[in-house]
């Protein structure tokens, strides 16, 4: 097994948590960063740790291999999770990146977050901006819960104004019904 | 009453399937028209009178729209002028009607256009060709060289109104949303046309905007902008097309507005944490909540005398249509057909709500009574939403979507019988048209 290979199954199980989807990152953007990302976390060192030198040295602050970075959040840990059709109830898989999204809030309690709701294109304009807003919603409640402070969080809905994923087939359209978790400096917002 | 208007009065019964009673006057109203389908009334327009030189083409062009309008009602055919015996009517003489009514035309349209410096000045007579009469005054329309496309209009709709007992509808404007880009970054702003796509304008820069509404007079726009960073209501002036905004919270989002019948105050939709319901204020803000419930309610629309408001709700777990009175209290569910039902806006008429219905994978544009009645679906496609009425409550526009990566928004009409669906070319893509009143 090549380092390569392991830092690939590494990324690939913290994927697993997090949940990850294509994004506005794109394919290659997640690549790059889970090879930093395993770095990152050290598990990587000690893997491919065996006389060669250079795993987990990568991370440049900042990048997504820090882990202070909301490039590693929206990447490592994961900075979205996905909704039924017509529901903003949080599933299993949602849970789990939500609460890798709390403990990083918690570590890094420098930034905000704004939570962008948003929905398929099957529903009028209006419902999907109320539909949005309540899957928004669900996830910054479920962020409190976890001890995230209220003030840190705020919520917008994009209703179906904004899909990333532009066919019109439910592969599109679940990854369409998404709440996004987005990073930013306290002092910026 | 002649002839021509008791045959189009028996087709539009027809055709809408009224139930408020006829004046009967005997033989002409048994015309027997299937439902739906209408025989177009034929009518020949001669070449209008030039009463000053080098006023040729705005004469055929003040014509050509007075045809359009007609013809793209679907309720008449032009008989073209080859088919003319004499082409010839000099505004103001008596016509051959022998020479029309060989042809079967039944109805006949005479103008003259006379155009001094910046001036324009449009006459007109109506002609019930088989009755060999007049019918009604003949009119005259004085504007600007500019205008002139209103001018057609003003015939048109007065030919419109004199037939069919209806009020006309083609001079006026439709607010809309232009928009440009790839599906996931689409480019939206605020445009203003005529009914029928003609005189774009720009109103907005580009942005992400949505669902503008005209006021009863037509001289301000509401809509919904992500300019502030949340959807926020915006109020523009289309003379001046300065914009102010709709005050809110910090941590609300509004949208969904629409006027009150009296342009005062302003119905909406308003997002505190997942929870949307409807309010009302005046344009300065000072907003009364209408409903008070954990499910979403929005898109609300006033009755056109102001005394009730209806919209949508999925407090029943999908959306439905319900009415309650201007000040709020409980609501009366009114739809109850198979599927949901969303942004329901009522008849000028008030005999109707359109809506849009949402079932089996599709979308359809429907109109019922506001008891929830006689519930009839006009249109349907892979995403057609949002109908606005026209000035008279006979035809609707609507955005009908396409499907796919390259799916692309349009805006079309139909009738309130669901005949003559028909894209308004808009040149571009277009969405969420509010059309505005008859012009005065």
């Amino acid at each position: 097994m090549t380092r390569w290979m392991v830092a690939a199954l590494l990324v690939a199980s913290v994927s697993l948590g997090a949940c990850t989807r294509p994004d506005r990152f794109g394919g290659a953007g997640a690549g790059a960063g889970g090879v930093g990302g395993a770095g990152g976390l050290g598990g990587a060192g000690s893997l491919g740790g065996a006389g060669l030198p250079g795993v987990g040295t990568g991370a440049l602050p900042g990048s997504a291999g820090d882990p202070a970075s909301p490039a590693y959040f929206s990447q490592a840990v994961g900075d979205r999770v996905f909704f039924a059709v017509d529901q903003s109830t949080l599933s299993g898989p949602a849970i789990q990146t939500l609460d890798g999204q709390a403990q990083w809030l918690l570590t890094n309690a420098s930034y905000l977050a704004v939570i962008e709701g948003h929905a398929d294109e099957q529903g009028t304009r209006e419902y999907n901006v109320a539909l949005g807003a309540r899957r928004a919603n669900a996830v910054r409640e479920y962020l409190i819960s976890r001890g995230v402070p209220a003030d840190r969080l705020r919520t917008i809905s994009y209703g179906k104004e904004r899909p990333v994923a532009v066919c019109s087939d439910e592969g599109c359209y679940s990854q369409n019904r998404r709440a996004v978790t987005v990073i930013s400096a306290a002092g910026l917002s | 009453m002649n002839r021509i208007i008791l045959a189009l009065w028996a087709a539009l019964l027809a055709a809408f399937a009224l139930a408020h009673p006829v004046h009967s006057q005997g033989g002409p109203l048994s015309i027997t028209i299937t439902e739906g389908v209408i025989e177009p009334i034929p009518f020949a327009i001669p070449a209008f009178t030039v009463e000053t030189g080098g006023a040729e083409g705005m004469a055929a062009q003040v014509a050509q729209v007075v045809a359009a309008d007609l013809t793209g009602t679907g309720l008449f055919r032009e008989i073209p002028a080859s088919a003319f015996i004499n082409p010839s009517l000099p505004f103001g003489t008596q016509p051959t009607f022998t020479d029309w009514t060989a042809i079967n035309a039944q109805a006949l349209i005479s103008g003259a256009v006379a155009v001094s410096g910046n001036n324009l000045t449009v006459k007109f007579r109506l002609y019930d060709v088989f009755s060999g009469a007049e019918l009604g005054e003949g009119l005259q329309f004085a504007g600007t060289v500019q205008g002139w496309r209103r001018m057609g209009h003003k015939v048109a709709d007065a030919v419109y109104a004199r037939i069919t007992g209806e009020g006309g509808y083609f001079d006026s404007r439709v607010v809309f949303v232009s928009e440009s880009g790839p599906k996931d970054a689409r480019a939206k702003r605020l445009a203003i046309m005529d009914y029928d796509g003609a005189n774009v304008q720009f109103l907005t820069q580009s942005g992400l905007l949505f669902a503008p509404r005209f006021s009863p007079d037509g001289s301000r726009v509401l809509y919904t902008s992500y300019e502030s960073g949340v959807p926020a209501i915006y109020l523009l002036d289309v003379a001046s097309v300065s914009q102010s905004r709709i005050p809110t919270e910090a941590g609300e989002m509004t949208f969904s507005p629409r006027f009150s019948p009296d342009g005062t105050r302003v119905i909406y939709s308003l997002t505190n944490g997942g929870n949307t319901d409807i309010f009302l204020a005046g344009l300065g803000g000072g907003a009364t909540r209408l409903t008070s419930a954990p499910s979403i309610e929005t898109a609300p629309s006033f009755s056109p005398d102001g005394s009730r408001i209806v919209f949508e709700s999925d407090r029943s777990g999908t959306q439905q249509l319900y009415v309650m009175g201007a000040g709020g209290g409980e609501p009366t569910r009114i739809s109850f057909g198979d599927g949901r039902y969303s942004t329901p806006v009522w008849s000028p008429r008030g005999d109707l709500i359109a809506f849009t219905k949402q079932g089996g994978g599709r979308f359809y544009i429907g109109v019922m009574r506001p008891d929830g009645s006689e519930e009839r679906l006009l249109t349907s496609s892979f995403l057609d939403e949002g109908p606005t009425w026209a000035p008279n409550g006979r035809v609707l526009m609507f955005t009908r979507e396409t499907q796919g990566a390259s799916g692309a928004p349009a805006v079309y009409s139909v009738d309130v019988s669901g005949r003559n669906l028909r894209q308004v070319p808009t040149g571009g893509m277009a969405s969420d048209p509010s059309w505005g009143p008859l012009l005065p």
